[in-house]
């Protein structure tokens, strides 16, 4: 079945668990940098290698950290929470067991808006965000391609083991039709936004330090109680969410409509087919046997320093979005293709240097844009807010109009300098002489008498026609109000 | 046995102090005895005797150079191979461990290295302190000084056997339900266990997190009491280490009098199910501890009752998540299957299987059992509830004395092979007095009174958490005492060896 | 002893299986045997205390002990790899892994 005709046919329901690793110095539980890269089995100590007689010690940056997500997600920050063991037996993790917190998390019940690309805002409800330890890395060796199947052996390097994370789970995401894909994926670029804005985490997918897992269950109606669902491992990139969701709707509907069952399982995602497969089926196996973390201490966040990282937060993006919109003036259109295009803090930083908002967002979206695509780079990558506050205040000041100014700006791209030096140096500041505007004037004015009887009779459009003259001789650099009040002067005067 | 051997860890630090002997007399005249006794006790599993006599040469010529040293600089000391030592390999009494050599340090032995307290060895246990005989050690039965037919006790068996077989004056035990406790019990010598969290734990091989706690084991109350002192305190590294200062136990010991102390015999650990020659003993010490001005009232503690059976749950359970990292993966035996696929699944289980005794197994199974899916509320979450009843009992006990005592196991040193004719809960039985101090934190001290058919008695003193000073305060005097009215129960055996 | 304690050789082994031991018919047996009789004993623990008691999972109450974001001492690859079983370019070798957690 397809994921259109899936979609009208049954009501989807998904979840999301989303692992973030944060930015701290050192790992959840112990001192070792918490570092990338670095020689294989380097960022270590005997806690991180699980090493008999070693004990964890809580890092007081990554309770701060869960704390600040938990109060963006507008959740509760509880009164005591705990560690717990979740055991079970894989190479990568060091102890066997997982030092995570199970049911006394340190946030819990709160909600993330989210905005689809057509302005829609949707509520995702937030179950809990907990703090846990990242495992080691597997590499498999021999066989195909280092996948696990048909491997050899592998090789563990324990420098991402001990690593904080924050998982952030939702409650059964409803209501949400024929969008839950782009809802999953929205959700999750929301909260790579957040994470960025609380500056928890580098938050880069494409590294790993956002990682999100995502469940679909299908039922006939909104009324009927919930499918059996899947948990799909995982998949790291905006796209892929929204991939591997509609495949699982399609996958499920076209077991349903057949009569067979869903079976709950783990499953996969392969990025080149866009398609999941099975997993493992949860069962007895799946019995983690959690409980209290006997080697370390209840936590019992002071409220005092609940209430200062509250007050500590920054402004979140969607918070942000709104104070703009209504600040600047833009359409909800005009918002929304900023903040696609990722433009929203440069159009902001250029605002705050002076510029105005309409202006700015003309300049980013428009000439930036365009060169920055020839290259292939984003925008706040050829050049940055105050270099487009400051060519933007040369036109103001009548220095440069707008044909000029990308000139400007080729220079200031290609790193000749500021825009008033690459005015400069290029020659190009619109000439306050008016002697030579004059003169062009009147040349122009003596050369097309027919114009001049026109603009005479009152049609003023026709001014027009004398300035692409003028231009010429002045090589561009006229002011064109300015030519216009010359020569309505010279032809009424 | 030399005369060196045989005094006491105080008497050899005021010698050093006096310039009377250097520290590597001391060291040698105890290794020589060592080398000379193993065969009979096995008390080590490793002898580090190159090691003790650099520290003890050291030690010596900062003497001589007048520089400042701790009062227990030179004395030797036996560690229980479950304190890890850098670069000395660490067992913990399993073969699972034989050849780990400890790439780290323990909180434990760096502060017995800056002390300047050369360290003879690592002695014998049951494997993973588990077991209260030390017959579960992979590395052969430690035999008890007082007849080698008899167990030592356990888990701390060997640290006792060298105390009482003078081969070590001082020795460094851990107890997570009467491990130091009950072999000082056994051996005729003194074993503490200091409150939770008093003494740091990082470094020391986890059996129940939280329920060990590393003990200070001497020939007498004193030894054992400057020992506590030297290694109590906070450690960063452990996050259930008390903040609290600590120390003044040895003057306690020393300065104390019994006359007012109000001793609390606990009802129901002081009756059935004890060997007549240990009541017979215990009451005697009771005697002539009211003789000496202690007032003597009886207790009622209910819930200690069931204490056994919360330890039977709480431990198994901390203990079947904390050895789950020995899989052979990163350390460590590695068994591969005899057959089928060689997977990393499968590797895991063999090691584990080859590994592991039969003991540890045991309690690793009743342990996943008691936290799997269905029977955790029943089962750990009960018995934690019981732990919060037995801190309730102790809290009234205390109300009305200042320490609590009892005998400190059921009966005398058992004969080797006892155990394996008995039921498990039989055997665990004999754990019932020293349990409640670990469930509820609390501090416990064992000391010698008299002997029963030959073989010594012990008496546990139990005081309030974070209360150990009171430990001393009673131990000292009556360990005084019964020596003025009875004689050194350990002289009884140092005659039997001179001879 | 109550019926839920009696422990049958085949939850052995699927505790077995949990807590990765391999184990022969024997062993799956005698523990079964082992396990009822301890379970048997310690099952009453269910009924002393009431909801109203607390759980105490530290015997001292300590909270909040945290540490300062600061790195410290780490161990050289040499040093975590000194008593690995296997190594291969800096990295520990193990066996190859079935299924994916």
């Amino acid at each position: 079945m397809k994921y259109e005709d899936a979609i009208k046919r049954y009501d989807p329901v998904i979840g999301i668990e989303v692992h973030v690793e944060l930015g701290t110095a050192t790992k959840m539980f112990d001192a070792a940098p918490n570092t990338f890269g670095g020689g294989p089995n380097t960022n270590v100590t005997p806690t991180s290698l699980g090493l008999p007689g070693s004990l964890p010690v809580v890092n007081e940056k990554g309770v701060e950290y869960a704390i600040k997500i938990g109060l963006a997600l507008g959740c509760e920050i509880a009164e005591t929470c705990r560690f717990a063991r979740k055991n079970y037996f894989y190479p990568d993790v060091p102890k066997d067991f997982q030092t995570s917190q199970s049911d006394e998390p340190i946030a819990s019940e709160g909600q993330v808006e989210v905005e689809l690309e057509d302005g829609t805002i949707v509520t995702v409800p937030v179950e809990r965000a907990h703090m846990e330890e990242d495992a080691g890395k597997n590499t498999h060796v021999g066989g195909a391609t280092g996948r696990i199947q048909g491997a050899d052996h592998s090789l563990v390097d324990y420098n991402r083991a001990g690593v904080p994370l924050v998982e952030i789970v939702t409650h059964p995401i409803t209501g949400t039709g024929d969008r839950a894909a782009e809802v999953a994926a929205s959700y999750v670029r929301t909260l790579r936004d957040i994470f960025r804005a609380l500056d928890v985490s580098e938050a880069r997918m494409e590294q790993g330090n956002v990682r999100a897992d995502v469940n679909v269950s299908l039922r006939e109606s909104p009324d009927a109680p919930l499918g059996t669902r899947t948990e799909t491992k995982n998949v790291n990139s905006f796209r892929s969410i929204e991939r591997a969701v509609r495949f699982e709707i399609a996958r499920q509907a076209t077991l349903l409509e057949a009569g067979e069952k869903v079976v709950q399982e783990t499953r996969h995602f392969h990025e080149e087919t866009g398609e999941t497969s099975s997993g493992r089926p949860k069962s007895d196996a799946d019995d983690y046997r959690y409980f209290p973390e006997p080697d370390l201490v209840p936590l019992q966040p002071a409220r005092a320093w609940v209430e200062e990282l509250r007050a500590s937060l920054p402004e979140l993006p969607a918070q942000k979005r709104r104070r703009l919109l209504g600040e600047w003036k833009f359409s909800d259109l005009e918002m929304r293709d900023i903040v696609n295009a990722g433009l929203l803090e440069a159009i902001e930083d250029t605002v705050t240097s002076g510029a105005k908002p309409a202006q700015a967002r003309k300049w980013w979206t428009g000439e930036v844009a365009r060169l920055a695509n020839q290259e292939d780079k984003h925008p706040t990558e050829i050049v940055t807010p105050v270099q487009v506050a400051g060519l933007i205040d040369l036109i103001d000041q009548g220095k440069l109009n707008d044909k000029l100014a990308k000139d400007v700006l080729t220079g200031v791209v290609a790193g000749e300098g500021e825009p008033a030096e690459v005015m400069k140096a290029r020659d190009l500041e619109i000439v306050e002489d008016t002697g030579a505007l004059e003169v062009a004037v009147e040349e122009a004015i003596a050369a097309n008498p027919d114009v001049v009887e026109k603009i005479k009779g009152g049609k003023m459009q026709a001014i027009g026609a004398l300035m692409g003259p003028i231009m010429k001789a002045t090589k561009g650099q006229a002011d064109a109000g300015k030519a216009k009040d010359l020569i309505l002067a010279k032809i009424n005067g | 046995m030399t005369e060196l051997t045989n005094k006491s860890a105080l008497e050899l630090a005021a010698g050093l102090a006096s310039g009377e002997f250097s520290s590597v007399e001391v060291t040698q005249a105890h290794l020589e005895r060592i080398n000379a006794t193993e065969d009979d006790f096995n008390s080590f599993i490793t002898v580090t005797d190159e090691a003790a006599l650099a520290t003890a040469k050291a030690v010596d010529a900062k003497r001589s150079a007048g520089e400042d040293l701790h009062a227990l600089a030179g004395v030797p000391v036996a560690l229980k191979d479950l304190v890890v030592t850098e670069g000395v390999r660490t067992t913990a009494g399993s073969k699972m461990l034989e050849n780990w050599v400890p790439p780290y340090e323990s909180t434990v032995h760096n502060k017995v290295k800056d002390a300047g307290l050369p360290v003879l060895g690592k002695t014998n246990l049951d494997e993973f302190a588990m077991g209260s005989t030390t017959e579960h050690s992979a590395f052969g039965n430690t035999r008890n000084p007082w007849n080698l037919d008899h167990v030592p006790g356990g888990s701390s068996g060997g640290a006792a056997a060298a105390l009482a077989g003078f081969q070590a004056p001082l020795s460094v035990g851990t107890d997570t339900g009467g491990s130091v406790r009950q072999p000082a019990a056994f051996t005729g010598t003194v074993g503490v266990k200091p409150t939770y969290g008093s003494i740091s734990r990082f470094g020391i091989i986890a059996m129940a997190s939280s329920l060990d706690q590393v003990g200070p084991m001497g020939r007498s109350v004193t030894d054992a009491a400057a020992l506590h002192e030297l290694l109590a305190g906070h450690d960063p590294l452990d996050s259930t280490s008390l903040p609290d200062e600590v120390g003044g136990y040895l003057n306690a010991a020393q300065t104390s009098e019994l006359k007012g102390k109000k001793l609390g015999v606990i009802k129901q650990l002081a009756g059935e199910g004890y060997q007549d020659g240990v009541r017979t003993a215990f009451t005697a010490a009771l005697e002539t501890a009211a003789a000496a001005g202690a007032e003597i009232v009886e207790v009622d503690c209910p819930s200690i009752s069931y204490a056994l059976d919360a330890y039977y749950l709480i431990m198994p359970s901390e203990v079947s998540s904390n050895l789950a990292r020995y899989d052979g993966m990163r350390y460590g035996l590695r068994v591969e299957p005899e057959s089928g696929p060689v997977t990393a699944e499968t590797v895991m289980s063999a090691t584990r299987a080859a590994g592991f005794g039969d003991e540890v197994k045991r309690r690793i199974i009743l342990g996943t059992y008691a936290l799997s899916a269905g029977y955790y509320d029943a089962y750990y979450g009960s018995a934690q509830k019981i732990r919060t009843l037995v801190q309730n009992d102790f809290a009234k006990a205390f109300a009305a004395c200042d320490v609590l005592v009892s005998p400190t196991a059921p009966t005398t040193a058992l004969k080797f092979g006892a155990e394996k004719a008995a039921d498990p809960m039989a055997l665990y039985l004999g754990d019932v007095a020293t349990i409640p101090a670990n469930l509820a934190g609390i501090p416990g001290l064992s000391l010698p009174a008299g002997l029963a058919d030959g073989l010594p008695v012990g008496f546990q003193i139990l005081a309030p958490a974070r209360e150990d000073v009171r430990l001393y305060e009673v131990a000292g005097p009556l360990e005084a005492t019964l020596e003025s009215a009875g004689g050194r129960v350990l002289d009884t055996l140092a005659e039997g060896l001179t001879k | 002893m109550t019926e839920s304690s009696a422990i049958t050789p085949e939850q052995v082994e699927h505790l077995a299986s949990l807590s990765r031991i391999a184990m022969g018919e024997d062993e799956l047996k005698s523990l079964a045997g082992d396990l009822s009789t301890i379970l048997g004993n310690v099952a009453r623990v269910n009924e002393v205390a009431g909801d109203d008691v607390p759980a105490t999972s530290h015997p001292i109450p300590l909270t909040n002990v945290m540490r300062p974001d600061v790195v410290g001492e780490t161990l050289t690859s040499e040093q975590a790899l000194a008593s690995a079983p296997a190594a291969e370019d800096d990295k520990f070798l193990v066996p190859q892994i079935l299924g994916e957690e």
